[in-house]
């Protein structure tokens, strides 16, 4: 029961492929308009691509060449969206029981159900209202909890935690870690945590395409792209591996370890802004741009950055020539 | 449930937004366009010996005939037009517009024709007619045929309501109903029609309105038999030549029939949804 997706979408510029093993989670990491909602709301049956197929296990979503479109109702998979998507003419408690109700649960039962999701995203005192009085947080958490109550066997989930305090967003990952096992999900995000804290894997989507896939730890902490690695707060430095580090092209060597970096191969190391200084010698960079962060400051360069405490050290300006020295670098690997 | 007994909450009121002095100006000139004919009617009214005119046998018979009529044809604009609306909207082929536009005639046709049209096709020597007749059945002439005569001209106004309804709000909750695994018929039954309410309120007034002022169309269709199948728009354009006082106290009851119709069924139409 594998999901594998292609997607093209010639209006949204997405041209996107990836498979999600059965049973586990997948965490599309993007950026706002990397095409996520439109991939998610394919594979849910909200959108017909131009291009590409879409099948659950033996079931076809959709295969263009073939003319296939299921419909929704057959699909089995429940999106969560991050559009308002709540029945405005039924209360929380309906809304979260319509999935039963639909698969022919009686109306009792159904609201039982749905009473105990409602309980579980914290919502249980919502369920008499109509979803035109949630604020946007609360909306959410119905939204998933009728997603989960329709007993689906696929999950998308598009942006879970946008909007949610801190609290509840705490409270939603662990219930969706819980529940979420076993059960063949994709989550779009554009955060590194939630790809951390629910997912085996990650499609790294840039620009409608996947820039990269793999095991959420490999790609978190050995991205092979630039883009994989901004993605998980990283900047990505490659070259030839020598004995002492990383040889970049313009002659600066990283000192790194560099042993597990196979012969002829190319070297990479994803370094932490956290181990990068502002030296008076070291790789010759220019400052585009200042980013609070805590109580210090990133300093973005175009090959690297670093975070720097504004107290101890002057701070440059965009534009400056500067030269960042790498504290620590870790090991290297081949990509 | 425990819940369902909790206290109905409201969104707060927000303030009407500010009406240029020139728009006032016209909406004042489209007023008295309307009020002027009215007010013109009711001054005409003589008071003394109303409520016998209004009362006389005829006017009762007619006035009841049109007010049964209208309400079956109003179900019936309901029944087929919100079906109609909903098909319209969802045709992915090119002959849409001019589905649409053939569905919509009855609103540009003249009433006559309109009723000429009906004869061809329901009458006894009509399309569907002929066969229907020597099957025992007229419809033409008939109670049946007033009803028809009303539903035709009335039913674009629920089409059209139902339709635009449609266009303007979408169709994505029904999708996410399907997500979770909801019927065709259970969506709409659930998901779509709660949403067209307010749409099919209008559409349901108009109609009514529409059926209960439908003189041309009957006339030629349906004739004026008193009691099967002259309305009170007839009886008013019959007395009209011997007895306009009649005519103009008719004429007054079906005005404040309308008026009220209107009001009580267009009250939910104000509130903030």
């Amino acid at each position: 029961m594998t999901l594998s997706v292609t997607v093209g979408v010639e209006s949204r510029r997405v041209n996107a492929q990836f498979t999600v093993p059965e049973g586990t989670t997948l965490a599309l990491l993007g950026r706002n308009g990397s095409g996520k909602t439109t991939i998610l709301e394919t594979i849910a049956g909200l959108l017909a691509p131009d291009s590409g197929a879409v099948a659950h296990g033996d079931r076809t979503f959709i295969d263009v060449a073939d003319g296939v479109f299921l419909r929704a109702r057959d699909r089995h998979a429940a999106l969560v969206s991050q559009a308002d998507s709540l029945f405005p003419s039924m209360s929380v408690l309906d809304n979260v029981a319509f999935g039963a109700r639909a698969r022919g649960a009686s109306r009792s039962d159904a609201r039982a159900t749905a009473q105990t999701w409602l309980g579980r995203v914290a919502a249980g005192d919502l369920a008499s209202r109509r979803p035109g009085e949630l604020s946007g947080g609360q909306a959410r958490r119905v939204s998933i909890a009728r997603a989960l109550a329709s007993s689906p066997t696929l999950v998308l989930l598009d942006e879970p935690f946008a909007g949610l305090d801190l609290e509840s967003a705490t409270a939603i990952r662990a219930l969706l870690a819980e529940t979420l096992r076993g059960i063949t999900t994709v989550i779009a995000t554009h955060a590194a945590l939630d790809a951390h804290t629910l997912a085996s894997h990650i499609a790294v989507l840039d620009g409608g395409r996947v820039a990269e896939s793999g095991p959420v730890t490999r790609v978190l902490t050995k991205p092979h792209t630039a883009f994989a690695a901004t993605m998980a707060g990283r900047v990505l430095l490659m070259g030839t591996p020598e004995s002492q580090g990383i040889r970049l092209s313009t002659g600066e060597l990283v000192p790194c370890e560099t042993e597990s970096v196979a012969a002829g191969a190319t070297a990479a190391v994803a370094l932490h802004p956290r181990d990068v200084a502002l030296e008076p010698t070291g790789i010759a960079d220019v400052v585009t741009a200042l980013e609070p962060h805590g109580d210090l400051v990133r300093v973005h360069g175009a090959r690297l950055a670093a975070d720097v405490d504004p107290v101890a050290v002057p701070l440059p300006q965009p534009g400056d020539s500067v030269h960042f020295a790498v504290k620590l670098a870790g090991s290297a690997y081949s990509v | 449930m425990s819940q369902s007994a909790s206290v109905q909450r409201r969104a707060p009121r927000a303030p009407a937004a500010p009406t240029p002095l020139w728009v006032r100006v016209l909406a004042g000139v489209a007023a008295a366009l309307v009020l002027l004919p009215l007010l013109g009617v009711v001054l005409r009214v003589e008071w003394n010996g109303f409520l016998e005119r209004v009362t006389s046998e005829q006017a009762v018979t007619a006035m009841g005939l049109s007010l049964r009529t209208a309400a079956i044809a109003t179900v019936l604009c309901l029944a087929l037009g919100a079906p109609l609306g909903i098909v319209l909207h969802r045709m992915r082929w090119k002959g849409r517009s001019v589905a649409r536009a053939l569905v919509l005639a009855p609103l540009v046709l003249p009433p006559v024709v309109g009723g000429l049209a009906l004869l061809y096709a329901f009458g006894r020597r009509g399309l569907i007619g002929g066969p229907l007749d020597s099957a025992g059945l007229t419809i033409a002439f008939s109670t049946v045929a007033v009803v028809l005569a009303q539903t035709f001209v009335a039913m674009p106004f629920t089409v059209l309501a139902v339709e635009s309804a449609l266009a303007a709000r979408g169709e994505r909750l029904e999708v996410i109903a399907g997500t979770l695994g909801a019927k065709a018929s259970t969506t709409l039954w659930r998901v779509t029609l709660p949403s067209l309410k307010t749409a099919l309120a209008t559409g349901a007034v108009l109609a009514f309105a529409r059926s209960l002022g439908e003189f041309g169309a009957t006339l030629t269709f349906a004739g004026s038999l008193q009691g099967v199948t002259r309305t009170a728009p007839l009886e008013i354009y019959l007395a009209r030549e011997g007895d306009p006082q009649t005519a103009v106290a008719l004429g007054l009851v079906l005005l404040v029939i309308a008026v009220t119709v209107v009001v009580v069924a267009f009250r939910p139409l104000g509130r903030p949804r």
